[in-house]
């Protein structure tokens, strides 16, 4: 499915992902996870669509097969702003491991109340939630691939 | 749901009740009410969070900026949250070393006060 990049279709598209999710088979302990990383991937591209192309939809795959629930949020706003989890991602890259947590301002050092987190924080955020998540740039744009174990073999 | 934001008075601090859904739609609200506050004195913040449902990056970004609008003024933002829901996304971007986060806003507001 596809829908408008606006702000307000974020939460629907994550309601429709969980309840998915849910029929798919999908442990109701995961469904917070899908919830969030599906909300973190939308927001992302729906950011992106409102910044570079407010009139493309953001495209939205759910899928359930092979004991698994497969989501694909892609975006068509290329840019070049997400490269530090530009390849297939793990948790260990989620920022905060680091001595003053990652965080530029941490330390009170910016002027910029709004620029305190590090590009990118969705995705790193979708890195720690999904038990397997594959980041990729298209010509057109990022598709990021997550997924979890559902109990639906329909494969 | 949507979001439900509330402020109170409390032994000299200014707690904010939060309520409902943070995301990329309504962290606005919370982002123009923290602003609104700290342009009209109030630095010693505390965001009671018990009844937050969702959390995504973009609350924790507002959240962030509130901290680093109340520190420029000597002040302090703590949060109160008990839902394992909501602390997992502060685990797992490491916010839990940035934030003071306590089981309840006497004891944030006991916390802050032994602090002073």
């Amino acid at each position: 499915m596809s829908f408008t990049p606006l702000p307000v279709h974020v939460r629907t598209a994550r309601l429709v992902a969980t309840a998915v999710a849910r029929r798919s088979g999908v442990q109701e302990a995961l469904l917070d996870e899908v919830r969030l990383a599906v909300g973190e991937a939308c927001s992302r591209a729906v950011e992106a669509h409102r910044a570079h192309c407010p009139t493309e939809p953001v495209r939205i795959e759910l899928t359930g097969t092979r004991g698994r629930f497969e989501v694909v949020v892609t975006d068509a706003a290329a840019r070049d702003d997400d490269g530090a989890l530009d390849h297939e991602s793990d948790s260990s890259a989620a920022p905060g491991s680091g001595s003053d947590n990652g965080y530029p301002g941490a330390d009170g050092s910016l002027d910029d109340p709004e620029a305190l987190l590090p590009q990118g924080l969705g995705l790193a955020v979708i890195a720690g939630l999904a038990d397997d998540v594959k980041i990729s740039r298209t010509a057109a744009g990022l598709s990021i691939r997550m997924s979890w174990p559902s109990g639906d073999y329909t494969g | 749901m949507d979001l439900k934001l509330d402020h109170h008075t409390k032994d000299g601090i200014e707690v904010v009740d939060v309520e409902g859904e943070i995301d990329v739609y309504t962290a606005p609200r919370l982002r123009e009410l923290l602003i609104e506050l700290v342009n009209s004195g109030h630095y010693q913040l505390v965001v009671n969070m018990e009844k937050v449902e969702f959390l995504d990056s973009t609350g924790l970004g507002v959240l962030v900026g509130g901290l680093k609008r109340v520190r420029a003024h000597d002040g302090s933002l703590d949060l109160v949250c008990t839902q394992e829901r909501i602390l997992k996304i502060f685990r797992i971007t490491g916010l839990t070393k940035v934030f003071g986060i306590h089981d309840t806003v006497d004891e944030a507001i006991t916390v802050r006060k032994s602090e002073k």
